[in-house]
Order: C-alpha cells, then structure tokens, then sequence
C-alpha cells in the first residue's frame, strides 16, 4: 500500500491534501468538520492585525462559470480576509491543533507592509502551537488596494524585505504565497527565496469579472449595481497555475524551493499532476466549496490506488517526476511525427472531428467514404495537431499514434527521421544559420 | 351487477372520472425549464447532423437545441418553424424514434438519445404560449390559392402561401380545421385542444380563410377551383378505411379504428364513450395501437392486437408496441381475420387464421384460433378515395390508387398540386405531409409569380 503521509518544510500530515487559506478554513466549526472528513492539513483563513477586523460586503460575494451541464468551472470572490476579531481565531487556533496535533495548521497573515505590524503578530500566532505561516501575497482585491495581498506580491523587492522580518521574527517555517496577477512568476519566487522563505506556494487568485448582467449591464457579482474584480479561481485557471509551478521548480534559481501546489484541484488525478510538477503537497479549496469536504475521501484512495497501480511506494516518488519533461519550445523535437488515428468501433459519428479540422484546421478528416457518412484521417494533410482529440466527446476514440523513425510520412513525403532535432539547429531559423556561419 | 371492467359487452362508464383524466393526460409532459437545459446540453451539435437528415421537414436540430441552451427559445422555435409551422405538433406525434432519435449519435453511443422531441415542443411552447408570430406577409400577390383539406399538409402549405402574399381559401369537410392532428391522433399525444391552438397560431399570419363543412364533389367540384382560383393545393388524406374481407364485418361492433379514434379525440365526456369488454384490433400500425391503448384506458378488460405478419414487419413503432404492452395490450402476430362470430347480432368472437410465410406470399396454415371479443376495430390501412375528384373535369392521373405528383407536387392537371396522405410514395406521416404542403406552396409560388412562365 502507498504511503502517502506527507512531510512540507517539517511541517508533517497524514496525506498531502490541505485546505487553502480560504472561506473554509475561517474558524473551528470548519476546520473540525474538515479535519473530520480527512483533510491532512488547513491554512487558517488570513489573519490581520489585531484591532477592529475588517468588514465584507452583505451582497454577493462570489461569481462563477459554469460548463453547458452547469457543472462549476470558475469561481470568483471578492471577500476579503478573515472579519472576525484575531484573538478569537488565534483561541479556535490554538484548540483545533490541540484536538489535532497530527494534522497541518498553517496560520494565513496579512498585516501592513511595515516590520513593526509583522513583529508583533508573529508571537501571538506561534503562541497558538501552529506548524507554520504562510504570508497572503496575493488576495487581489480589496486589501490590495490596502497596500496588502496581491499589492505586495506583485513588487518582489518587498517579498523580500516581508520575508526576511518574518524568518527574523519566527522560528515557524514561513511559506510564501504567491498572485498570479504578474507577468513572471518566477520573479516573486526569487524574491521570496532570496528573502529565506521556507516554501512557495501558489496559485493565490486571478483578476477576473466572471460576467455582466446584460440587464442591469453590471459586472458579476453585483453590489447595488456596481461590481469589482474578484479573485478567480477552480478547474478553469489549474493550466495556468501548473504552469507557474512548473516554472519555479524549474528555475534555476528556485530549483528545490518548496512548492505547495494550488489551483482548481478538484481530483486525486488533479493533485498528482501538481506534484508531478515538483509541488510537495496540494491545497484545495473551490473543490470543497463545489462538493463539500468529502471529496477528500477521493482523493486519498484515488491517490494511493493510482500509486499501488504504478509501484510509487511514497509521495517523493512522485514529486517532481515530471519538471525534467517541461521544456522551453525551442527545444521540443522537431523531428517527431505524430498522426490522429480514429478508432472506428469507438466512433459515434458526430462528425465534429471533420467540421473542427475542415473549418479551422487542415482539411485532414474526411466526412464522407464512398457515399457513406464516415470520418477517417488523412495522413498526406493531418500536421498532428491533436485538435480532432480535443473536440470528440468520446474518450480514448482519437488517438495521436507517433509514426516510427523510418516510417513514410505522407504528409512531407519523407522518412521519419531517428535524429532529434529542435529548432536551435533547424535551417529556416535565422539565429541558427549566424551560429553556422 | 357487473361495473367497471367486467360490465358484458360495449358499454362506458368503466372507470372514475379521474381514472379517465388520468389515463388520457399527457404522454409525454413538457420539459420544464431546467430539464430542457439539462437535456439541451446532451446534444454533442453534429456536423451535418444525421437528425436532421432524417427529419423529413429538414429541421436543423442541433442549431435549435444550441438555441436552447444559450437561452434563446424564441430563436429556437423560429429555426424550427422555418421549416415546419406544424413544429408544435410534430413533436408530440412524430415517431421521433424511428426519425431523429433513432439516428442520433447519443442513441449510436448509449442507446439514449437526445430527447429532440421533447426539446422541440419546450421551443415551441415558448414561441406559441407568448403568441410570439414571425412570419410577416409580403406584400399582396393578388393571387387566389384554393387549399382542400386543412389537415397538416393543407394547413403548412397554406401558411407558407399567405408568407409568399398569396390569399388562401381552405375547404375542409370536417367541422374543425386540423385533419388528423384533430381527428386522427391519440387523445394522450395531444391534449388542451392543441390542435385547434395550432390551427389558430398558423392562421394567425393572415390571408388564410378556412371554411369547413365543404366537401370536394359535394359542395364544391375541383372544376369550379380550378376556374375560380389561380392554383388549387389537394390535401384530401385518406378517405377509406380497407376492409377485413373477413364474414361477418358488417356485425354489429366491427368498427373502423380511425372513426373510434376520431370521436374519442372529440368527446367531451369520456365516460360517455363505449368501449367493449374484450376488444381485439386487426392491424399491425399507428393507428391499430392507438385504438388498442385508448380501448384499454377506456377501461377495456382484454384487448388484444391481431396482425397478419410478425413484429419486424408491424409499421407501429419500438416505441408505440412498448407503449400498447406497457399499458396491459397483448400484441400477436401472424393471424388474420377470418370471420366475425355473432351473438344476438352483436359481435361476440372473432376467429383468425394462422399465417406462415410461404416463400414470399403469406399464406393462411388453415388452423385457427377464436378471440372472445365484444368490440372488433378494423386498422388494416386506410385508402384514398379518387371518386370526389372525378366528373367536373379530366381525371387526375394516379398511381398505386393515390394521386401521382412530381418532386414539386404538381399533378398530372395544369394549377393542382397534391400533398399529404393523399398522394402516392408518402409515409403517412404528420411531419412528412408538412414538408410536401410547403415544398408545394413554394412550388406553387414561383409558379404564381413567373409570370405565367410556369
């Protein structure tokens, strides 16, 4: 049986699925109830300074995409951190780990960018017996516009300075979190490593307007009429958030920083990509607000049958397996020649393979055989695009075979080349031929 | 004293009066608003989607279930009004499985297709619940279209000819306008009299005049037509009913399907209606598990469906001998009827020969069998009746003994059209007679309009 029990920077759980800082971590009731259903670790909702909490909207306070089945795709919130007083988290705190030493709890903070506001609430947290912080660089709205979140995060030369009083003031491991809204993430990882964190972790949430009553032609969520962009979140932005990952775990820079993996993880499939990725654990939190707290169940037993499956005996098995295979394009080998293949007994014949190919790419499936509706690839145009794969709404009905070295391309009239080759050394590239010169 | 069920012979009053409001309620009830979502979003949009090749009317499907799940209905019953005004019935009547569903690729995939059907009528009832009209006439043509029969073919073609600007008369025979839509159709598939509100909504676009109680070779002649408008459209339907040539089919309780379908759809009081104890229908169609399901709603004990050949030969759906079995109707085959037994001048069996197929032609083992039966229905076809036709002018040519049309519809005289039931190589279908009555009114049009370059 695998072991999935999980160590990140010291901080021990039996499974590597926390809750993020989020709405469901915003006080004990929660966080039993979750701790009950099996969730490894929380990160208390974000703390702010002692004094009067702040104050959410009594409106609408989440947005969301849906697919055409209605299923949640993105969700969107403008609630800001915790607006309940800090003495009463840190007591629930301090209770909750009591009745639960074996799990995580990481305290979430924000508190002005000024060293005195950090020194003084760093001893009152680590009071609580939590096993660590993690820093919210990364709420965008509302306490950005505070000089907090998402406004530090996106200035690293203040990651830094944030970072360094933490580890100053604290023997608690600190975790950096990380907003999307920049251009490069690896800048803020840098900084943050730079400044000493003990971890990463991201994605926080996205700028985003989730939609526009065209009655009342206001944004979504709506407020009395007016709307603000809100932070996105769940299945929809995990691209861009593995991505991220992938970036910091792959720089040279960052390589080996600790990465706690956050973004639309919704499965136990989901969770083992982001590890995959270099990710030490996950942190989940649209998933549970989708379904409740129970999807953990699913996730556990899907990670563990999924590592049985394949011989992986502990996490470390897994992390990190596939941040070697992210590479820059420059580098993808070009000499490789993959064709869409159509399994016939598995084709239903909607035709949407041809229309997509046809309408908008190379004219490479046919609709039609001897008078008969039929679709099949034609090798001599199909580039491999894999477009025909993502348009079938029968799975594993389209496949992308690889043509062998040696074998006959029709589309070029060549022989697959055995040699790879990218674009470094390719002839049409112009830096290529200078370096040949 | 015997009630309900058991009461000997034909009689009414068999069930409560919510026994009959709940046996003759909807078949198939209207998708709310939420199921219509649901089940919209089923639908994968198809290129060249097989449903709506195999729509007669050429509907295009997919684009009006996206309109639905995008939250346009009205967009959605205009596509399918574009091509058939009838869309609100055909969707309750049409024999979805054996059209549109049957090729669905969900169907191909899990066996459950997408409800087109259902999602069909959710779009229609949108459009005719709001009396939402999107057709304007053109400008006035000046011309005269004589339409015989308002049935679904007379009734699509005459909406299409006011669009084009055209003034139409329609004659029909029966008092209400809406052929077998009114008269022809189970009581369960069209319930809240809708199609007299079809009737009204296609009327509505104006310059269509329906006139019933007029009868072709009794009122009117197809000469005086042909005289007085500038294009006459037949849509006759089928006016016989084909015999059992069975002894005894004159015996008091030998009845044909069609006229007790008829006058069910029409009776205001169901527990008026009698129906026998032991009913057996001979016939192997639509119209055979109509008589058959609405006889054992009715309250009939025994009914039992005869048909001369087996169950892959019957016209009558999966789905309607699903339905005649689901509501306690014996189907058996290959038995043909071979002499009504009377009793006191009533019916009171039915004896049937056994069929076996013999090389091609079926042929009667000579062993029979003998069916208590109080009610006997006839639903072996029905036929068309060329006499109305004849006499004021040169007979129209038919073939197959219906009237012989070209791919537009025009028949053998010069300025008749024919569509509908009545003319040769059709399907008896509701939504086919549509597309023949607009596929002839658009015909009828470029003729109108070519200045006599027809």
């Amino acid at each position: 049986m695998a072991d999935i029990r999980n160590t990140f920077v010291g901080i021990k759980s039996p499974n590597p699925f926390w809750l993020a800082s989020a709405p469901p971590t915003d006080k004990a009731y929660n966080v039993e109830r979750a701790f009950k259903a099996g969730w490894g670790g929380v990160v208390w909702k974000t703390l702010g300074e002692e004094g009067p909490p702040v104050v959410n909207v009594n409106g609408p306070r989440y947005g969301a995409i849906w697919g055409a089945d209605r299923r949640l795709l993105g969700l969107n919130n403008i609630e800001l951190i915790t607006d309940r007083d800090l003495q009463t988290n840190l007591r629930e705190m301090k209770q909750v780990k009591m009745n639960w030493p074996d799990r995580a709890l990481v305290a979430s903070i924000m508190v002005p960018c000024e060293e005195e506001s950090w020194k003084a609430i760093l001893p009152l947290v680590e009071e609580t017996g939590a096993d660590g912080i993690e820093l919210n660089f990364g709420c965008p709205h509302g306490m950005s516009e505070r000089g907090m979140g998402s406004a530090v995060g996106q200035v690293p030369e203040y990651i830094e300075m944030v970072v360094r009083w933490c580890k100053q003031y604290t023997r608690m491991p600190v975790i950096t979190k990380l907003t999307p809204n920049i251009t490069d993430i690896r800048k803020p990882a840098r900084a943050a490593k730079a400044g000493g964190t003990d971890a990463v972790s991201l994605i926080n949430t996205i700028n985003s307007i989730t939609g526009v009553d065209l009655d009342s032609f206001a944004p979504q969520p709506t407020i009395d009429g007016k709307g603000s962009h809100g932070g996105y979140c769940g299945p929809a932005v995990k691209p861009i958030a593995m991505n991220m990952v992938a970036e910091i775990a792959r720089d040279p820079e960052t390589h080996g920083l600790p990465i706690s993996g956050i973004g639309g993880i919704t499965t136990w499939r989901d969770a083992a990509e982001f590890m995959a990725l270099g990710a030490g654990n996950v942190q989940v939190c649209t998933a549970a607000m989708t379904y409740g707290f129970k999807i953990v169940q699913e996730m556990i037993a899907g990670l563990e049958n999924w590592m049985d499956e394949k011989g992986h005996a502990s996490l470390s098995d897994i992390i990190g397996r596939a941040t070697p295979n992210v590479t820059d394009w420059q580098y993808l080998n070009l000499n490789f020649v993959a064709k869409a293949h159509i399994d016939q007994d598995a084709c239903i014949k909607c035709g949407r393979c041809h229309i997509a190919c046809e309408d908008t790419s190379h004219q490479a499936i046919t609709s039609m055989v001897d008078g008969v509706r039929h679709f099949e690839v034609i090798e001599a145009e199909c580039v491999g695009c894999n477009l025909c794969v993502n348009v079938c709404p029968v799975e594993g009905c389209i496949t992308m075979e690889p043509l062998a070295a040696g074998v006959l391309d029709q589309r070029t009239g060549m022989p697959v080349s055995p040699v790879y080759a990218n674009w470094t050394t390719h002839p049409n590239n112009p830096m290529a031929k200078v370096a040949a010169e | 004293m015997a009630t309900g069920h058991f009461i000997e012979g034909i009689a009414g009053g068999r069930l409560s009066a919510e026994q009959y409001a709940d046996n003759f309620s909807d078949l198939h009830p209207a998708l709310d608003h939420h199921e219509a979502l649901v089940e919209a979003d089923r639908c994968y949009f198809c290129y060249d989607a097989p449903c709506m090749n195999a729509c007669p009317t050429s509907i295009d499907i997919p684009l009006f279930i996206r309109q639905i799940a995008t939250g346009n209905p009205l967009g959605s019953a205009k596509t399918i009004f574009d091509q058939n005004i009838l869309g609100g019935m055909c969707a309750r009547v049409c024999p979805t499985e054996t059209l549109c569903e049957e090729v669905c690729v969900r169907e191909v995939a899990e066996g459950k297709p997408v409800q087109i059907g259902r999602l069909q009528r959710y779009a229609t009832d949108v459009a005719m619940d709001e009396g939402k009209q999107f057709y304007k006439r053109a400008e006035a043509s000046g011309k005269t279209v004589a339409v015989v029969g308002a049935g679904p073919a007379g009734l699509a073609a005459a909406h299409r000819l006011a669009r084009h600007g055209h003034d139409v008369t329609i004659l029909e025979a029966r008092p209400k306008a809406g052929g077998l839509n009114e008269y022809g159709i189970a009581a369960y598939k069209s319930v809240d009299d809708f199609a007299q509100a079809e009737v009204d909504y296609v009327t509505a676009i104006g310059g269509i005049d329906i006139q019933n109680g007029k009868a072709l070779g009794r009122d009117f002649h197809l000469a005086d037509l042909i005289r007085n408008y500038d294009a006459v459209f037949l849509a006759l339907g089928l006016g016989g009913v084909n015999a059992l040539r069975a002894e005894g089919e004159d015996t008091d309780g030998v009845a044909n399907a069609v006229e007790f379908i008829a006058e069910l759809r029409q009776a205001s009081d169901l527990s008026s209606l009698p129906v026998g104890r032991r009913v057996v229908v001979v016939g192997g169609g639509m119209t055979a598990i109509d008589a058959a399901v609405q006889s054992k709603l009715l309250g009939a004990e025994e009914v039992t469906i005869c048909y001369r050949r087996g169950q892959e030969h019957m016209n009558a759906s999966g789905f309607e001998q699903d339905l005649a079995a689901a509501n306690g109707v014996t189907i058996r085959h290959w038995l043909q009827p071979k002499r009504v037994i009377a009793e006191n001048g009533n019916v009171s069996a039915i004896e049937l020969e056994y069929t076996a197929m013999n090389g091609d032609e079926l042929a009667g083992t000579g062993e029979t069998l003998t069916l208590s039966a109080d009610q006997v229905f006839k639903a072996i076809g029905q036929s068309f009746v060329p006499a109305h036709l004849n006499g004021s002018v040169a007979s129209i040519e038919l073939e197959g003994g219906r009237i012989k049309v070209d791919a537009e519809g025009r028949t053998s005289l010069a300025k008749v059209w024919a569509g509908g039931d009545c003319i040769f190589g059709g399907d008896d279908l509701t939504v086919s007679a549509v597309a023949q009555g607009r596929d002839a009114a658009e015909s009828i049009h470029r003729a109108l309009t070519s200045n006599g370059r027809a």
